[in-house]
């Protein structure tokens, strides 16, 4: 499947090593094996994979991680764009 | 569940408001449930594994979007088996797709299930929503006064889950401590048996020809309820602007019109999720125009001849496409929102760029059509 990937180069996840404990938690929520865990610290190794979800950022401990989380669904941003309050799908 | 204090909230997943919580079960009267088992706290509902003729009627029901916001179970404590005080305890949403799938994934097993209300949605999109979520799994758990029917604090969540839920506050808030499990259900008795066994594919959602597949229907059919209208009084209009009688230019030109708006459709909704990974391009909008252009080249080539190899024969022919692979991009694009892959700053970016042309190519096009239909009444 390695025909299924998204636009490159676009997403807003950003790791703070300062601050990352290692736990690993990151590297267990992601769905798209964003995060490895390397002598004890997480590594961004396939940024470009992530769908911001938001899993990782809500589960780190540390507040290592920060990503503007969101489903990616067309009517919810077209709500989002028109300032109008709405559901998604 | 008291105020949790002042955190990190993602954009889409805000806390749902937290109420006056009394202890509750969920209802015995209801389809999916077998019996009671009596504990501590009362009557707790109990079922088992098995998918009845009328569970499966009501997931093609659903795959077909009929009642899709109806097909829920009550949220609260339910009993899987005969589950005793030391039995894992497995959350879930109240989607019953969901709720169903789990159950049938685990025969023969003895567990609890704890039902969050994600007001009818599956984990993964409840979890972007926050209804699956941190405050609701804490009020849930309070509500259901899990902490004295079972004797260990732990708590096995879908991975796919954790986008709504902070593993460190639900510790903090109600003692009970977050398993991530893995992403699919079908891999949880493996788990349940030896945690080791979870390995990192089990951690990753994959998003094979058959999930893509099951998801057409309800894409077709929200599609349909869109566009049907709108081309039925294009056909009408047609049926006026077209040369000979009212019912030539309905049957004519107008199911030709029909046909083209069909298969913008069907590209978008259809075509562009079963060949998603052999498409050309990243973007959604783009992998929609090719599938439009798979499906619209031999329609072109099969009514240029009936509308005539004319000027007004090929804007006439121009405009559908046109019209065509306009709606073929913009379903494909929709299909972001059920795709499992997409990330919002990508689809917001490929919006920007692509609605503009999906616009223009259905107003340019019809345009076209219509201009084709007054030359060759004038000619």
């Amino acid at each position: 499947m390695s025909g299924l990937r998204y636009i490159e180069g676009v997403v807003t996840l950003e790791l703070d090593r300062e601050r990352c404990i290692g736990c690993g938690l990151c590297v267990q929520v992601c769905p798209h094996g964003v995060f490895v865990l390397e002598s004890g610290q997480a590594v961004l190794t396939a940024r470009d994979q992530c769908m911001e979800c938001g899993a990782c950022a809500r589960n780190c401990p540390a507040e290592a991680i920060a990503v503007e989380a969101g489903e990616g669904c067309v009517r919810g941003i077209i709500n989002e764009l028109l300032g109008l309050e709405g559901p998604c799908c | 569940m008291k105020d949790i204090g002042p955190r990190f909230v993602l954009p889409m997943a805000q806390a749902v408001v937290s109420k006056k919580m009394e202890p509750q079960l969920p209802s015995l009267d209801q389809a999916v449930v077998v019996g009671s088992l009596a504990t501590v706290v009362g009557e707790v509902p109990q079922i088992n594994s098995e998918i009845l003729l009328r569970d499966r009627i009501g997931h093609w029901r659903v795959r077909w979007n009929i009642g899709r916001d109806r097909f829920t179970v009550e949220p609260g404590l339910y009993a899987l088996g005969r589950p005793d005080n030391q039995s894992p305890v497995l959350v879930t949403a109240n989607y019953k797709l969901t709720f169903d799938l789990l159950r049938a994934s685990l025969p023969g097993r003895d567990l609890w299930i704890l039902v969050l209300d994600t007001k009818g949605i599956n984990v993964w999109c409840a979890a972007g929503k926050g209804t699956f979520g941190t405050v609701e799994l804490c009020d849930r758990i309070e509500i259901s006064r899990l902490a004295e029917v079972v004797g260990h604090r732990r708590l096995l969540l879908p991975q796919l889950g954790a986008p709504g839920v902070a593993a460190g506050e639900i510790k903090k808030h109600s003692g009970f401590r977050v398993t991530y499990g893995p992403v699919m259900a079908h891999d949880l008795p493996a788990f349940l048996d030896d945690p080791q066994a979870l390995n990192p594919v089990m951690r990753r959602k994959s998003f094979p020809l058959s999930e893509r597949l099951v998801l057409v229907p309800v894409e077709l059919v929200q599609g349909l309820r869109q566009v049907l209208p709108l081309v039925l009084l294009l056909m009408l209009v047609t049926a006026f602007f077209a040369p000979g009688s009212f019912t030539e230019g309905l049957l004519g030109p107008g199911l030709i019109l029909l046909a083209f708006a069909l298969s913008g459709l069907s590209a978008g909704t259809i075509l562009t999720p079963l060949l998603l990974p052999w498409l050309p391009g990243r973007a959604f909008s783009v992998n929609g125009l090719w599938a439009g252009l798979l499906l619209l080249a031999p329609l072109c080539s099969y009514y240029l001849p009936v509308l005539g190899n004319d000027w007004a024969g090929r804007l006439a022919i121009g405009g559908l496409t046109v019209t065509g692979l306009a709606l073929a991009s913009w379903y494909g694009m929709n299909f972001t929102g059920a795709s499992t892959y997409s990330s919002r700053s990508g689809v917001r970016q490929e919006m920007l760029r692509a609605i503009p042309l999906q616009a223009g190519g259905v107003l340019l096009g019809v345009v076209g059509w219509f201009v084709a239909q007054w030359l060759k009444r004038g000619g």
